[in-house]
This record gives C-alpha cells, sequence and structure tokens, in this order.
C-alpha cells in the first residue's frame, strides 16, 4: 500500500511540487498521469525513497519513510520496491542471467539460480537466459527487465512510461504483462505516464488515476 | 565473490580496451622486472665470484680490466707479470693466500684458466665425475662449458690461441695450438659461479703449451693473419711473453690474494702500487664503480619503465572514468535495487584491481622473457650468467606497482560511481 499526506518537494532553486493525498491499498493498481515536467518521476523518487520529501508524510508498504536513515532506505528498498525504467538499463557486459543474478548481488542476496529461473519462466523468457541483451527484441528486453523488477518480489511494482515509443499492439502486450505480473505478486501496480493509451487500456474498474499538473509558475522540475 | 566475477565481465565488455590497458601497463611493469632481474642476478653473480677475494694483483693498466678478467672472465687482461713477483707477494706478512692464473687460450670460447686447486677451493666447487689434474694438459670442466662441449673424462682437445672478443667470442681465439692435445679428466658439479664456464688446468699447461707453441708458430702464420683481429694486444702480450720466456723468467697473468686481516686493505695496494712493477686491485671498489656506471644506464631505463607505468595509469583511468559515465544508468539501477554506494565503488575498484593483476601476470611474463632473451644472448658470448624464470623476492614490488597504479587511477572513477545518483534513472529519457 500506498499513503500520502500533504506531500510536497522543491528541487534546488526550483518550483515547489505539490501532490495530492493517495491512498492505495496493497495488490490495487495506481495511474500516475500528466504532462512531461508535471512532478511523475519526482513522486516515483519520492515512494521509492531515493528523495526526501520537503513537507507532508508518506508510508509505503508499511514503512513510513520519514522515519528511515539513507542506509536503511537501502535495504528497505532491495526489499519492497521494484522498478521498470523507460530506460531498461540491461548490463550489456552480462546475460539475462546475469543481469538477474546481478539484481540479487546488489540487494545482498545470494544467487538462486531457481528464483532466477522462475522469474523468466514466468514472463516467459526462461529459453533466452543465456542471451546477452543485445541480442534481445525490444519487447523481450521488456520481459527481462520486468523479470529483474519483480525478481525480488517487491510490494510495490514502479513502472516508468512503460509505453514510451510502443505501438497500440505493443503497449497493449506491455500493460497486460505489467497487470498480470503485478497481480500474481499482489504488488501494488504504479504506471507514470504521459501516454494517453494506458489509461484506456487500464479501464475504470479498481485503477486509481491522479492527474498531476505542472507547477503554477511553468518551471519544469528535473 | 560475486563482485569480483561481475568485475571481470564488466572488464572484458570492452575487450580491445581492456586488452591495450593491460598491454601497456604490461610493458611498463616488464621493464622493470627485467631490470629487477638483471640487477638481482649481476648482484648474485658479483658477490658469488668475488667471494674470498680481497685483491688481484696483476699487469699495470687498467684495475677494473683487472677484475673483469681475473675474476669474472669478460674481459681481457692488460697483461703479464712476472712468477716469481707474485711468488715474493706470498712472504707477505699480510697476505694469507695468494692463487697465480694465466689466461691465454680457449676452445670454443671458453677460456682456459691455468691455476692452482686452490682456485677451485675458493669457490667451494665439487668434482661430479673423474678427479682433478695431476700432470699436464689435464683438465678439468665447468659444468656449462663440459655440457656445451660436450666432453667426459677422457675426451681430448685442443686449445685456441688467444681470449677472443673481450669474453671468449663465439668462435673462440685464433689458431689451433697442433700438438699440445688437453685430456679432460674431471668435470665439476655446477655451482653457479664462473667457473661453471671454464676450463681448469695447472699453471704447466699453459706453459708448457706456449712454449711447445714456438716450434709451430711458423706454420701458423698465414691462418693467424686471417682472423688476428679476434685477439686483443694484451692477451696477445701475454701469450707472447710467456713464449719468449725461459722457465727461469715464467710469467702468469694475475694473482688473486686473500688477505690475513681486513686492515690489509689499507696498505697492501700501496705496496703492490709502490713498490713492485704491479698494480693491485680491490675488487669491491671496482665492482662498486662498475655498478655505479651500469645505474646510470638503468636508471634511464627505470625513468623509461616509469613513464610507460605513468602513462598506463592515465589509460586506465580515462577506461574507468568512461566506463563510469557510459554506465551511469546501470550503476544507478543497482543502487536501486539496494547495492549501497560503497558495493557500487567496490564493483569499480575491483575492475580496476583485475586490469592491475593481469598486467602484473603479463608484466612478469615480459620481464622474464626479456631477461632469458639477454641471457641467451650473453650465454652465446660465455659471459655473464642472467637467464629469466628467476623469483628473486624483490619481484614482489610487482604486483604491487601493478595494483598500486591501477587502484591509483581508479579512485577518483570509483569514486564518481559512489556518489552516482539513483535520480539519473528516472529522469534518463
Amino acid at each position: 500500500m500506498i499513503s500520502s499526506s500533504n506531500l510536497s518537494f522543491r528541487y534546488p532553486q526550483g518550483p515547489m511540487l505539490v501532490f495530492p493525498d493517495v491512498e492505495v491499498q496493497q495488490g490495487a493498481v495506481l495511474l500516475l498521469s500528466g504532462p512531461s515536467g508535471c512532478g511523475k518521476s519526482t513522486w516515483l523518487a519520492l515512494v521509492a525513497g531515493l528523495v526526501a520529501p520537503t513537507a507532508g508524510t508518506l508510508t509505503v508498504a508499511g514503512q513510513p519513510l520519514n522515519a528511515l536513515k539513507s542506509v536503511a532506505i537501502d535495504a528497505w528498498r532491495s526489499g519492497a520496491i521494484g522498478l521498470l525504467p523507460q530506460r531498461l538499463h540491461l548490463s550489456a557486459a552480462l546475460t539475462v542471467y546475469q543481469n538477474l543474478a546481478l539484481a540479487q548481488w546488489a540487494a545482498g542476496q545470494p544467487e538462486d539460480a531457481a528464483r532466477i529461473q522462475a522469474a523468466l519462466q514466468a514472463l516467459g523468457v526462461h529459453n533466452l537466459a543465456a542471451r546477452k541483451p543485445s541480442q534481445l527484441s525490444g519487447g523481450q528486453a521488456q520481459r527481462v527487465a520486468l523479470a529483474r523488477a519483480v525478481l525480488l518480489q517487491p510490494q510495490v511494482l514502479l513502472a516508468d512510461e512503460p509505453t514510451a515509443s510502443l505501438d497500440d499492439a505493443a503497449a497493449a502486450d506491455a500493460v497486460g504483462l505489467l497487470l498480470s505480473t503485478a497481480k500474481a505478486q499482489n504488488a501494488t501496480l504504479v504506471i507514470a505516464t504521459h501516454d494517453a493509451r494506458v489509461a484506456a487500456l487500464l479501464g475504470e474498474v479498481g485503477i486509481c488515476k491522479i492527474r498531476l499538473q505542472p507547477p503554477s509558475d511553468g518551471a519544469m522540475p528535473l | 565473490m560475486k563482485t569480483l566475477a561481475f568485475s571481470w565481465r564488466y572488464l572484458w565488455s570492452r575487450p580491445l580496451g581492456a586488452a591495450l590497458n593491460v598491454l601497456l601497463l604490461g610493458l611498463g611493469l616488464g621493464s622493470i622486472t627485467f631490470l629487477l632481474l638483471v640487477g638481482h642476478q649481476i648482484s648474485q653473480a658479483f658477490s658469488r665470484d668475488l667471494a674470498g677475494i680481497d685483491a688481484v694483483v696483476g699487469a699495470k693498466g687498467s684495475p677494473m680490466h683487472l677484475i673483469l678478467s681475473g675474476v669474472l672472465h669478460v674481459d681481457v687482461p692488460p697483461g703479464n707479470v712476472p712468477l716469481q713477483a707474485v711468488q715474493a707477494l706470498r712472504q707477505h706478512p699480510l697476505v694469507a693466500q695468494v692463487i697465480p692464473i694465466s689466461l691465454g687460450d680457449t676452445v670454443q670460447g671458453f677460456r682456459i684458466v691455468g691455476t692452482e686447486h686452490d682456485y677451485l677451493q675458493l669457490y667451494q666447487a665439487q668434482l661430479a665425475q673423474g678427479a682433478m689434474w695431476d700432470k699436464p694438459l689435464q683438465v678439468v670442466l665447468g659444468a656449462t662449458a663440459a655440457a656445451k662441449l660436450g666432453a667426459t673424462p677422457g675426451s681430448q682437445f685442443d686449445g685456441s690461441h688467444g681470449l677472443g672478443g673481450g669474453a671468449g667470442g663465439a668462435g673462440g681465439g685464433g689458431h689451433v695450438h697442433g700438438g699440445s692435445h688437453y685430456t679432460v679428466v674431471g668435470i665439476l658439479a655446477p655451482s653457479g659461479s664462473v667457473l661453471d664456464r671454464l676450463v681448469l688446468t695447472g699453471l704447466v699447461s699453459v706453459w708448457q703449451v706456449h712454449g711447445h707453441a714456438d716450434a709451430d708458430e711458423d706454420m701458423h702464420n698465414d691462418k693467424d693473419d686471417g682472423d688476428h683481429g679476434e685477439h686483443h694486444h694484451d692477451s696477445d702480450k701475454a701469450h707472447d711473453a710467456n713464449k719468449r720466456n725461459p722457465a727461469t723468467a715464467r710469467e702468469v697473468t694475475m694473482a688473486l690474494v686473500r688477505y690475513k686481516t681486513p686492515l690489509a686493505a689499507v696498505s697492501f695496494p700501496r705496496f703492490v702500487n709502490t713498490s713492485t712493477p704491479m698494480q693491485a686491485a680491490a675488487p669491491a671498489v671496482e665492482v662498486t664503480r662498475l655498478l655505479h656506471m651500469l645505474g646510470l644506464g638503468t636508471d634511464v631505463l627505470r625513468a623509461f619503465a616509469a613513464v610507460l607505468l605513468v602513462t598506463a595509469g592515465l589509460s586506465v583511468f580515462i577506461a574507468l572514468w568512461s566506463a563510469v559515465r557510459e554506465r551511469q544508468g546501470d550503476l544507478a539501477l543497482l543502487r536501486m535495487l539496494g547495492a549501497p554506494p560503497r558495493k557500487i565503488a567496490a564493483l569499480l575498484l575491483c575492475e580496476a584491481a583485475w586490469l592491475g593483476l593481469l598486467a602484473a601476470a603479463l608484466g612478469l611474463l615480459l620481464g622474464q622473457g626479456f631477461a632469458a632473451a639477454l641471457g641467451w644472448f650473453l650465454q652465446l658470448d660465455h659471459s655473464l650468467l642472467i637467464g629469466g624464470m628467476v623469483w628473486p623476492p624483490e619481484l614482489a614490488v610487482v604486483p604491487a606497482l601493478a595494483l598500486g597504479v591501477s587502484l591509483g587511477a581508479a579512485l577518483l572513477p570509483a569514486w564518481g560511481a559512489y556518489r552516482v545518483s539513483v535520480l539519473e534513472l528516472l529522469h534518463t529519457r
């Protein structure tokens, strides 16, 4: 679950971003939309504990983030948050399997081959385990990145612009994949996008939607 | 362990760049390895071959020639001295031992040294086969000389006139002393000293060969003219003097002297230099002078190696700095996945450590290869015993230097990796 109240953030010499209060239950889906520069990425960074709010309270996966020190947040994040970034950042030096093993290493966990295979199997890319990212199609790479994001069984799955530069069919496939994966893991899914197609793909039922607006002074956050 | 494994894979994700960095660093380290190996072996050879010899007495001339020719056997002697004058030194109250040495001939480039049995005891030489010489024209071969000549006890050969190109020369000296067959009676066990590459016999043998040579000298004149360029005038003088003088005025090339007391080092050389027609040279002094002269050359090589290392360090720095910039997003993702900053920095430092270790291995191999090549070249010349596959403790400095350079070059990139912002991940489109 995600719960925020009076949340705001100001970049140094930047505009103050004020976010609406949010209450999302575990396993639910939140669509965060709005034009570029309205603060979607900043909101994701706040939820992931990457930056601290200027004001307000934020609780993610049952953990009040204001109470955590930065070192503890690193450890918390590895178990609580999964991220599917817009640029997938699969390491070109490693195979698909090794990219997932790297995620376990980063989280301080021992390499668990069975779990890696299971994650790849769930996303239908287990037969690509020995390939390098350069040998994958765009869709295959996104599936591998999603397998990496859910490998550590996070309670919250953040997807940043998952349909950018995809055609309609691929976008529908990506959204469907995110929904099914989050559901299978009972993870809260947050999709941040400026792509209007995503709202249509998600439909209306059981979806929490927040539309952010750019700051009133017109200055764009990072 | 996984950090090492992942950093290894990251390193080879840019194989050409990694290989070039390893090669560049390896060349610098190879030069240093070579200098260390040669320095160590020369120092070992000098201390081994000079052991127990306090002074070398011979004809007036360059004292360094005297030491190089009489102790290390890598140069020609300045001339001959009367045997009687050398024997008189035995009466000197500060002298414990005098070992006369007579040079002049070679066999296939290996020097034939006329001396006494005490010369072998000086190096604690052991016989591997046969016995010591006890008659004229009997020889005992050093281990290397025996192996190269393919000689065994009972083998016979003729000596060639002259010491050749300063260190024996590849083909030995000039004309063959016909009619004076040396017979091998013993072969020494390898000692690692200068004895290994000598042919040892009694003083009488040298006098007998050169006395005998009188008769057939004219027969060789034509051939002598042909290859006389290989003879050094000084060694010829030594040779000719023995030939001219009757037994009562016999000469030797030099004498190795051991003192009764270290105090003799002050007065004995002065006594010889002022009261006799000979000169006394102190091996320790001359070798120090020689090492100093060699040191000027090695300083240049060392500076060259240092420039190579600094260049390699810069190259490693640029490679790792670019790697951090290229992988900023990947590193940020690792932070996102929970890796603390020190773990990210450690990944980069391990990559640098791999570079350093590979370069150290390559540098050691190159250095050993260079030293082996030099050793092969010098062996052809029957000169100093330098070679590869020697592992003195000083070589530990090579991997230490490799790690120092590579990790030093990685510090700033690692700091960049340490500070990588996870926000990059969300703001990179």
